[in-house]
């Protein structure tokens, strides 16, 4: 019965890498925008699948939420509402961005393929196994670590969100001459 | 054998819920044309039938036989996924809602929720989002500038509701405890949540009917304006699926009301299931009558609402009820 379960974890596990890995090949050649939105859509969903196998589901739900749900809305709603989708291409094939964008890409995949095959280690191990968290609740787990051990980090992280807010608030804000 | 029971059980409740929603479903567009009939003085459909109870199943042929049309500007494969996508997450919001107590069938313990997972209600909120790019996307692939506007008006009244929606079930979370649905059923037993959390409730209805755009916050096809705004251009079984996924997302989230803030499946003498419909109904009854009564709201208006005043309530309303549960009151 393990042996049945592990290998259809395996299973969903290499689908939702490749949708992935796919969608988010189609997302960056896209013509449309739009049309890359919705592949970025596709990839939060296949990256929240392989969050939901590493049983942290409160991640792979607020992922959905925030990233797929929320953040992809706005993005298009910015898309439609500047009517980048049928002005957008490029003027020239060959250009100086794509050429140092190209050269970027390759670097950070030569960098990745040397981790993956020197480093051999599989990580460090946390104190929360999957037994303790089915025990504690995901959810729980995640609150008592983010509102206990880290809520520096958590605390500066929001404060660095509301700067942006008001910057966007006094940026969009109308002058009185 | 024991997982080959499970898996039949499964699928074999699946099944039944979405035939029996579907069947709700059909008959909420009744309810609605009815009863917005009645307070409009006049009969409402009744000629299919004794008093028009073959309305819906006439419906669902005509628009089976009508034209699909798809119009040359649309963007094809959006224009066809958008109604899909729609009824997707309306059908599956309610996969987390429990709709009664335990039963035992065939000598098996029966849990009445399809899926019973830790973090129920952050599913619902988020499942609730991607309904609403079906009108966004649907606009937009329409290739209609009519459509074009409901979908923006779509997606800018989303991101404004979502957050007094996120923000008005925390209350709940914190008196239950729990992100689990049937958890929170649970801690409502001898006292439902709409009499602890009173404020909650209200800003959940007003952010629940902008999320379903329904009156006064039907901006993304107000009709006389936008003609129809984002399914302006769809015909057919397409529109049909609009109108489904539509009625059905009004039925989830009355479900999701009833759930969090009126008990739920619990109640007196009566089964869990029937609780439970009774109390989806009176919820879906609200929503018809206030569709009745107020008039569309200005589009600006709807904005201002949302970011001035519901959210800095929304907020309060999340202190002042933690400050309260600390403290012991509640």
């Amino acid at each position: 019965m393990i042996g049945i379960g592990i290998g259809f974890k395996w299973f969903i596990f290499v689908v939702a890498a490749l949708v992935a890995t796919g969608s988010s090949l189609m997302m960056v050649t896209r013509k449309n925008p739009i049309h890359s939105a919705l592949w970025l859509i596709v990839t939060f969903f296949s990256v929240a699948i392989l969050y939901v196998l590493l049983n942290a589901t409160f991640i792979a739900v607020a992922q959905v939420m925030v990233y797929a749900g929320a953040i992809m809305m706005l993005v298009l709603f910015v898309i439609m509402l500047i009517h980048l989708e049928w002005g957008a291409q490029w003027t020239s094939s060959r250009s100086f961005a794509k050429l140092m964008g190209g050269i970027i890409t390759i670097m950070l995949f030569l960098q990745i393929l040397a981790g993956v095959f020197t480093y051999s280690s599989v990580g460090q191990h946390g104190i929360y196994s999957a037994q303790k968290l089915a025990e504690l609740g995901n959810t729980r787990a995640v609150g008592g670590l983010l509102y206990g051990k880290y809520v520096f980090a958590f605390e500066v992280a929001s404060i660095l969100l509301l700067v942006g807010i008001v910057g966007a608030v006094l940026l969009a804000r109308k002058r009185k001459d | 054998m024991e997982a080959v029971y499970t898996l039949i059980e499964m699928v074999v409740k699946n099944i039944v819920v979405v035939l029996v929603l579907m069947g709700f479903v059909a008959y909420t567009t009744l309810l609605e044309r009815k009863l917005l009939g009645r307070l409009q003085v006049r009969p409402g459909p009744n000629r299919v039938g004794p008093f028009g109870l073959l309305q819906p199943l006439a419906d669902g042929v005509k628009s089976f036989f009508k034209e699909d049309i798809i119009p040359d500007e649309a963007d094809k494969t959006i224009y066809v996924l958008a109604p899909g996508i729609s009824l997707f997450a309306a059908l599956s919001m309610f996969a987390v809602i429990p709709f009664g107590g335990t039963i035992t069938l065939l000598g098996r313990e029966i849990n009445l929720v399809i899926a019973n997972i830790d973090t129920g209600l952050l599913y619902l909120l988020a499942m609730a989002t991607l309904g609403e790019y079906g009108v966004v996307l649907g606009g937009w692939a329409s290739g209609n500038k009519y459509g074009v506007l409901g979908a923006l008006r779509a997606a800018a009244q989303m991101i404004s509701y979502e957050v007094a929606l996120g923000l008005a079930v925390i209350g709940t979370i914190i008196l239950a405890g729990s992100l689990n649905l049937g958890e929170i059923v649970a801690a409502q037993e001898g006292m439902w949540f709409i009499v602890k959390y009173p404020f909650g409730f209200i800003f959940y209805l007003v952010a629940g009917l902008a999320e379903i755009n329904r009156t006064p916050f039907d901006m993304p096809e107000s009709e006389s304006e936008l003609a129809c705004g984002f399914n302006i251009e769809y015909s057919s079984m397409k529109f049909a699926t609009f109108m489904i996924a539509e009625y059905a997302h009004m039925f989830t989230v009355a479900s999701i009301v009833t759930t969090l803030f009126l008990g739920g499946w619990m109640g007196p003498w009566l089964p869990g299931p029937v609780w439970f419909l009774i109390k989806v109904f009176a919820v879906i009854f609200f929503f018809i009558w206030e569709r009745g009564t107020y008039p569309r709201l200005r589009y600006d208006h709807i904005m201002q609402f949302g970011w001035k005043v519901l959210l800095p309530l929304t907020l309060l309303n999340v202190v002042v009820t933690a400050a309260l549960v600390a403290l012991g009151v509640l």
